[in-house]
């Protein structure tokens, strides 16, 4: 499945996330993944992704500007398909 | 942000590694002819067992993900499974490399069930013929043997390590057979010419029929098999192998030595690259954020001779170590340069000096080779 606006997901509990100069590290301990991160805003939705219902509702939160909205439901997305964020 | 300002930007280094080698010991019960460490007897300075801990809980704290566990021979300190159980206390992930005598039934089914394990399986030959003129006599049924314990103890998914050498380059597709048959991973890396490799790489690297055969190879498979990201050398010969492209000595890894020293990575064991030491006023993080070598590894590259070559952006000029123990400038082009510019280099240059290694644990006399192996 593709992650939407209405997705509740969360960072999957056997990733580590190191907060970088350009964003972040993700090292996934199961698939043995190293994942970049490289915007930061990227970074925070994906903190804070366990704390809001939906995926709208992090962004809504965080004061992301909805025109940015499909680039970020790109990049979760992504992270889903790499098993960094799973859907909860 | 692109691939390329990524790049860039992991070339200025971070504030911790994103992994480490930490060879543990030097003690091996092999001799492997082209051994990077030049191991053998153990050093009377090894770590303790309270201080190789303490490294590991600085190493959490730096929130470093995973460690490359060798040696010599690591499984030979008592202590392994202490340490390794401190590791995953501390979620650090391991990997080690071994050559699987002490992996027996009871070993392998302790091994198996610990999590944030990867195991790597040194192998240099499909047959023992191949294998053992490199790692000594037995030292291919003993991997064997050691695969069929993981095996059986349900392990999962271990490695088989393989350094490429002109003897095994044309068997690439028969190791990962073999890998296949075990459920096991194929991890591939290059040959250097360090440690006790100085003495035998003219006679192991591949040719450059080999190289373009490895390349042809590695890009067929993608990421299914591993290496390290050890071939980018080969990268001029077309469009780039997976991986991030770079040398990521003192920027993204180093080494920490069985007694403690600090090397830019495992492959230049020599006072050129050493960092520091860990027992440094401010430990292993200072050396790492702040020492004069690694900060001077993390200013742009200097593209030196290979300026004129125009594929710079591909090769990177290769390996540093590579180049410093074969006696070619670091700012030159790599002694496997696929284009020829390091051989070349080599055959003309008036005088060659080529470095020792720091430190030398091999024992006095090398046993257990089925052939002499020729000696520049």
């Amino acid at each position: 499945m593709s992650v939407t606006l209405e997705t509740a997901c969360e960072l999957d509990p056997r990733v580590s996330l190191r907060p970088e100069r350009f964003g972040a590290l993700a090292y996934h301990f199961g698939n043995r993944k190293l994942v970049f991160l490289q915007n930061p805003d990227v970074v925070a939705v994906v903190q804070d992704l366990s704390r809001h219902s939906t995926l709208a509702d992090t962004l809504t939160a965080l004061g992301v500007h909805p025109d940015r909205w499909p680039s970020f439901v790109a990049a979760v997305d992504s992270l889903h398909s790499s098993e960094i964020v799973r859907v909860r | 942000m692109s691939a390329s300002n990524l790049v860039a930007q992991l070339k200025q280094g971070l504030d911790a590694p994103i992994c480490l080698t930490w060879e543990i010991t030097y003690a091996c019960n092999l001799q492997c002819v082209h051994c990077l460490s030049s191991s053998g007897r153990r050093d009377p300075r090894e770590l303790s067992t309270a201080q190789a801990k303490a490294v590991l809980d600085e190493l959490r704290d730096l929130q470093v993900f995973y460690i490359n566990v060798g040696g010599g021979e690591p499984m030979i300190r008592q202590d392994f499974f202490e340490i390794l159980e401190h590791a995953e206390h501390n979620k650090i992930g391991v990997k080690f490399s071994t050559n699987g005598t002490y992996i027996d039934a009871t070993s392998a089914r302790r091994l198996a069930s610990m999590n944030y394990l990867d195991i790597q399986i040194s192998l240099d030959g499909i047959d023992s013929a191949t294998n053992d003129a490199v790692r000594g006599i037995g030292s291919f049924a003993v991997a064997m043997r050691a695969m069929d314990h993981l095996r059986d103890a349900n392990f999962g998914a271990f490695k088989i390590s393989v350094v490429v050498t002109r003897h095994n380059a044309n068997q690439l597709e028969e190791f990962k057979t073999l890998a296949d048959t075990y459920g096991a991973q194929l991890r591939i890396t290059r040959l250097r010419p360090s440690g006790r490799g100085i003495d035998s790489w003219s006679d192991l690297h591949p040719t450059q029929a080999q190289q373009r055969q490895i390349y042809d190879w590695l890009a067929a498979h993608g990421e299914s098999v591993l290496t390290g990201d050890s071939f980018f050398h080969l990268n001029a010969l077309g469009p780039a192998l997976p991986g991030l492209n770079m040398c990521g000595a003192g920027r993204v890894v180093c080494l920490i030595d069985p007694i403690g020293d600090v090397y830019a990575c495992p492959f230049v064991i020599h006072d050129q690259f050493k960092a520091g030491s860990i027992f440094d006023w401010g430990g292993f993080t200072n050396v790492w954020r702040n020492s004069e070598l690694f900060e001077s590894l993390r200013q742009p590259d200097s593209v030196g001779a290979c300026v004129s070559c125009g594929n710079y952006d591909s090769c990177q000029g290769g390996c540093m170590a590579a180049k410093f123990f074969t006696g070619l400038p670091l700012d030159g082009p790599d002694p496997e340069c696929v284009l020829g510019h390091g051989e070349e280099l080599l055959r003309s240059a008036a005088v060659v000096i080529i470095p020792k290694p720091a430190i030398d644990h091999s024992r006095g006399v090398r046993l257990n080779l089925p052939q002499p192996i020729s000696v520049r």
